[in-house]
């Protein structure tokens, strides 16, 4: 019985991990197409609360998540279309740019909650949807095939992601433009164009992973993506710029931050030591980091605007 | 983020009249005794209320119980009030205090445990204008400043009594934001509360460290019930995320700060509302009467700064809310104490 009872928590805890990972991989693998193609984008939280706040907003006025998840995807565009303005045309420091973004999502995000909606009203979240026969596996189909959709989403992009950077036409004018610009350019490929289109993508992804956090709460609250956008930059750097290294730093990260928040619940750390564990996940991030950018190497042209005039 | 409506007292005018056409019943002039006494209490100026305040005046929460307390108290005496809200930013929060002392509020309410250091620096230099803040039990010995807190403690223990009690299979969840506070005192009550009623049932308890992070709420609630938890409660405005999965489970849910029954029509068993009113009309009265504060008031079941409303759309067995209302009438009577300092 206790055997059986630490299984089922254990099962529990993996799947908690996955369900966190989901947000982190899908701006993460957006932003790792950016960065690939010499954009840095310190936004990304910020796109990620305008996402979360549209996709809640969107299905509480229509009662579809469909809609919801629509409207997230139009509003990651239309951000992803300001910052390219910002930093295709206007040639600004990505770096600060990047943080006005985020500031503007949280302040932007917040006044529109509070003017549109004001006391929270949960919403229909989205429903676990698993798959057939797979998830119906002992152990295995609770911890990977009993998700909703969008974690499904965000782990089946990682070969997709992998595949047009790899072996796609597309995926070497990413690599190109990121590498040496000018040398691109001189071929014909267009670098602003190119950047154009991971900037509109990552965006994309990255109000898709604010959507996945307030469609699987069913609730939108000031600030609900707490970090996570600034964590899944840093999972870019994490898993070297490839998507399968940007997995797997997001399930560990994932899986940690349950193993936590399991401790706790079951009360093995209480108190100070509780609040000290918390960190355990940013702490695990700041190692790896320190140890894979001693060997990995960031795209050398990132976050450096591109004129042909230059 | 600024309202400002005007609360005209009708009945506060006409009860002075009343009083008057009483009073002077041997005058023969009891008409106009009565108009000019009325006309008197139309013409005093009202008291001058400012609020400044965290998150929105509707977040079912925090903000909103003073907000619904003014406007309950607004009923009942004249009053102007001017909001400013959404002001997270203590920066901001102090310009917009020392905005109203300025502008010569009789009293700013600064509703917030975050405000304390923007009071005690403002309040000095302005000795004429009453400040409040909470929750807190700190008046910096300036006789200016009054301070309230809340026994959050109590409706923590009743419902710890009564989810002890509907629980089957002997184990509860609570999620808590960070571990202080009027939060920490809820959470420490349900505890004591739980003990009292059940000895041997497990309580587990998990500070997720932030007041925002919905989905690590939500986690949480989920986490609590893998570990066999059947009945729910937590504190503060992220536990919006661990309602959302309580609806999902239907497992009953208990609340606080404000009525949480909109959350889970049918899962919330009951909320702990903070209610202002109480402390407010003592207030109003000693600044009407010339003294600006120096007292720490404390809402509690017995004053009436709490209350507990029930959600009739749930089911609670009759026995259980027996005990629970057992509880409350001891809390209130004073016969039962949570044991929490």
């Amino acid at each position: 019985m206790d055997d059986l009872f630490s299984t089922s928590i254990i099962v529990a805890t993996l799947a908690a991990g996955i369900r966190f990972a989901a947000p982190f991989l899908l701006a993460a693998l957006g932003e790792t197409l950016g960065q690939r193609s010499g954009v840095l984008n310190l936004g990304v939280e910020g796109v990620m609360l305008i996402g979360a706040f549209t996709a809640y907003y969107a299905t509480l006025q229509t009662g579809q998540i469909g809609t919801g998840i629509a409207a997230a995807l139009a509003a990651g565009l239309v951000m992803g279309g300001l910052y390219a303005f910002i930093t295709l045309v206007m040639q600004a420091e990505q770096g600060i740019s990047g943080i006005g973004i985020y500031l503007f999502g949280l302040g932007f995000t917040d006044l529109l909650f509070q003017k549109l909606v004001g006391t929270p009203l949960p919403i229909q979240g989205l429903p676990s949807a698993p798959i057939p026969f797979l998830s119906d596996i002992p152990i295995l189909g609770e911890v990977f095939f009993n998700h909703t959709v969008l974690v499904y989403v965000a782990f089946l992009l990682v070969p997709v992601v992998w595949f047009v950077i790899n072996k796609t036409t597309f995926g070497l004018n990413i690599r190109a433009v990121g590498e040496t610009p000018e040398a691109a350019d001189t071929l014909g490929i267009s670098v602003n164009r190119t950047r154009l289109v991971t900037i509109l993508i990552s965006n994309a992804l990255a109000a898709l992973a604010g959507a996945a956090i307030a469609l699987e709460a069913g609730i939108f609250q000031q600030n609900i993506t707490a970090g996570q956008g600034f964590i899944a930059v840093a999972l870019v750097y994490f898993g070297a710029w490839k998507a399968v290294g940007v997995m797997s730093g997001a399930l560990l990260f994932g899986v940690v931050s349950a193993v936590v928040l399991q401790l706790k619940t079951v009360g093995i750390v209480t108190g100070a030591a509780s609040s000290l564990l918390a960190m355990a996940p940013a702490l695990l991030t700041i190692v790896v980091l320190v140890t894979v950018s001693r060997r990995a190497r960031a795209p050398s042209a990132l976050s450096q605007p591109f004129s042909r005039a230059a | 983020m600024k309202h400002i409506y005007r609360l005209a007292a009708l009945t506060t005018a006409v009860a002075l009249g009343a009083t008057a056409c009483s009073s002077g019943s041997d005058d023969e002039e009891t008409p106009e005794a009565s108009s000019s006494a009325a006309a008197v209490g139309a013409d005093a100026e009202p008291l001058k209320v400012a609020v400044v305040a965290p998150s929105a005046s509707n977040d079912l929460a925090f903000t909103q119980s003073m907000i619904d307390s003014l406007n309950a108290i607004g009923e009942e005496r004249e009053l102007d009030v001017d909001v400013t809200d959404g002001v997270f930013v203590v920066e901001d929060a102090a310009a917009a205090i020392r905005g109203y002392a300025e502008d010569g509020y009789d009293l700013v309410l600064a509703h917030g445990s975050q405000y304390g250091s923007s009071v005690q620096e403002i309040a000095a230099e302005f000795p004429d204008v009453a400040f409040a803040w909470g929750t807190a039990a700190d008046t910096f010995d300036l006789p200016n400043v009054s301070s309230y807190t809340v026994r959050s403690d109590e409706g923590g223990y009743a419902f710890g009594v009564m989810a002890a009690a509907l629980s089957e299979s002997g184990t509860l969840g609570v999620i808590g934001p960070v571990e202080v506070g009027d939060a920490k005192l809820y959470v420490d009550g349900f505890v004591a509360g739980a003990s009292a009623q059940d000895p041997s049932i497990a309580t587990n308890v998990t500070y997720t460290d932030s007041f925002s992070d919905v989905k690590l709420a939500g986690e949480a609630a989920t986490a609590h019930l893998s570990n066999g938890a059947d009945v729910l409660t937590g504190s503060a405005q992220m536990v919006v995320g661990a309602t959302g999965v309580a609806v999902e489970a239907g497992v009953p849910w208990f609340g606080t700060q404000s009525d949480q029954t909109s959350l889970g029509p049918d899962i919330v068993v009951a909320s702990q509302v903070y209610d202002w009113t109480p402390f407010l009309g003592e207030l109003f009265d000693s600044i009407e009467g010339g003294d600006l504060g120096g007292e720490v008031y404390t809402a509690t079941l017995e004053n009436g700064g709490l209350s507990i409303a029930y959600n009739d759309g749930f089911d609670l067995p009759a026995d259980v809310k027996e005990l629970g209302d057992t509880a409350i009438a001891g809390l209130t009577d004073g016969s039962v104490t949570t044991g929490i300092e």
